[in-house]
């Protein structure tokens, strides 16, 4: 009997998490299109709905009613595995995201490691989207898209050891508890070289603008998943954007205090006493959810020489030079604050 | 039948099966995907005997960095699909040979411990707190430093000597200099000629 409550239990927390991020995912690509709409002097979506509120339902239902084709020569297996692998792990690393002081679906030692596994599982999607349908256009994008996925997953992975280092913990609750205090006790102060490339490896990992060369629509048409239709190309669509949101959190637990109130310390954090954390985890997130757009509106693609360059003899270096000083200092004792 | 056995039973018999397929299966596309795979299951038992540090650790770098690039020069290849028969026959009896070698050794060793595994062996170990992610670190770091650090050195040798096997300087190499290519200003590219009529 106990087991049973145990896994209803957990059915629904899970549910109470998946069904808001789509949710949340469907009006990220609203905002997406209606901010970069403003930012380029558009209206964006406007018919659906009032100002177009309805359009991602819209797209939802036109793509859930798409035919799915499989191209003659692909290796039709693997072609319509692709998209789940890289959808599943995206939804897995939720498991672990502390959205406020209580509710995390499963609170393990280890949260952090299981982050980094699950994140570095995510290029086999796109690895063998690219190679299962058998095109040169999807290869050749899945092929970029590996090698800057595993250039950058290391600058990534140093990073975190910053805020490994700090907080002597890979429990993200204990690294939120951790940055309590005030907002200087937050990991961006001592961390912030680490803190920038931490979010711009972020975007590159996640294949968004300006790093989206494995898609590059105007050299190799849209990368890897170019022969995806219907409702496999609609899980790259929404493993991309559960990335993004996945960063952007990610960003706000580890260097910006996650739920912690950003009045802390202060005269003013009895008047807001009464805000839950996890309003401050959303307000958080979401502005990091905004700079991914902004990027996206402003800056033209990189080209891939120079990805390659920034990922290997520009962020490493940084992250070796700034993990030696916050060492040193630890040792110290001038940190952690 | 406790709920650890049969997770052991359902996850190392599918350990066997996709470990089988890595070398029967005749595109080394899918061979690589089974191995990665059998990777999952291995990490699996690891988290089974309370290891959770070295499972996750084996997906990360095992899943996460090295089957990439195995998969990623795999599918460089121009993929002849292996024939079959041709070579299995050949290679047979030797296989046949070192498959019972082998067994023999395993079920003489493991003859024994196999009635009662120890599911707790790992995570009983306290060294200095209960996550043995903090445990492994405190021995690597004062017990087996010296392994540890030539262990580190020895990969680095490994990194160092794949570069000078592979790295050519070509000549004819069109390599940009970042630093000449930042440095450009508009007097350099851009000539302003007066005086031309239409």
């Amino acid at each position: 009997m106990d087991i049973i409550f145990y896994i209803i239990n957990t059915v629904i927390s899970i549910l109470t998490v998946v069904i808001p991020l789509f949710l949340i995912v469907a009006y990220v690509t609203y905002s997406e299109r209606k901010i970069i709409g403003f930012m380029q002097s558009r209206m964006g979506p406007t018919r659906v709905g009032p100002s177009g509120l309805l359009q991602p339902i819209a797209d939802v239902l036109k793509l859930v009613s798409k035919e799915i084709i499989i191209p003659t020569n692909a290796s039709k297996g693997i072609f319509l595995t692709a998209p789940m692998l890289m959808l599943v792990p995206s939804l897995l690393v939720w498991a672990v995201i502390p959205l406020s002081e209580l509710f995390i679906i499963s609170n393990i030692n280890a949260g952090l490691l299981f982050i980094l596994a699950l994140t570095s599982l995510s290029v086999y999607g796109v690895i063998l989207a690219g190679w299962a349908s058998n095109s040169k256009y999807a290869f050749l994008g899945s092929m970029r898209s590996a090698a800057q996925i595993i250039a950058y997953e290391i600058a990534m992975g140093f990073a975190l050891v910053g805020v490994l280092m700090l907080s002597g913990s890979l429990n993200l609750q204990v690294i939120i508890q951790e940055q309590s205090g005030s907002i200087f006790n937050w990991y961006w102060l001592p961390l912030f070289p680490l803190f920038l490339i931490y979010f711009i490896a972020g975007v590159a990992e996640t294949n968004r603008a300006p790093f989206d060369v494995s898609e590059g629509e105007s050299e190799i048409v849209a990368g890897f998943h170019v022969e995806y239709s219907g409702m496999a190309f609609a899980m790259f669509f929404l493993a991309e954007y559960m990335n993004l949101i996945l960063i952007s959190i990610l960003s706000s637990i580890l260097f910006f205090g996650g739920w912690l109130s950003p009045f802390q310390g202060t005269f003013l954090d009895i008047y807001f006493a009464f805000v839950p954390g996890f309003v401050w985890l959303s307000l958080k997130t979401m502005i990091f959810i905004f700079v991914f757009l902004w990027l996206r509106a402003t800056l033209p693609r990189y080209r891939y020489d120079q990805i390659m360059r920034l990922g290997w003899k520009v962020f490493l270096p940084i992250t070796f030079f700034w993990l030696t000083v916050i060492g040193i200092l630890i040792y110290l004792k001038y940190l952690p604050l | 039948m406790n709920i650890e056995l049969i997770t052991f039973i359902i996850f190392s018999s599918l350990l066997i099966f996709t470990s089988i397929k890595v070398i029967t299966s005749s595109n080394p596309v899918l061979s690589a995907i089974n191995l990665v795979f059998s990777f999952f299951l291995s990490a699996v038992l690891w988290l089974l005997l309370g290891a959770e540090f070295l499972s996750i650790i084996l997906i990360l770098v095992y899943v996460g960095a090295v089957m990439v690039l195995f998969l990623f020069v795999v599918m460089m290849l121009d993929i002849n699909i292996a024939k079959k028969n041709a070579a299995y026959i050949k290679y047979l009896p030797l296989g046949i040979g070192i498959f019972i070698v082998f067994n023999i050794l395993i079920i003489l060793f493991f003859i024994n411990t196999f009635e009662n595994i120890n599911y707790n062996a790992i995570s009983s170990i306290n060294i200095i707190s209960e996550s043995n992610t903090e445990n492994l670190g405190f021995v690597l770091f004062t017990d087996y430093i010296l392994e540890f650090e030539i262990a580190g050195l020895i990969l680095l040798l490994g990194i160092l000597s794949a570069i000078i096997l592979t790295y050519r300087k070509n000549p004819n190499n069109k390599y940009q200099d970042p630093a000449r290519q930042i440095d450009v200003r508009k007097k350099d590219r851009l000539k302003v000629i007066k005086g031309l009529k239409e």
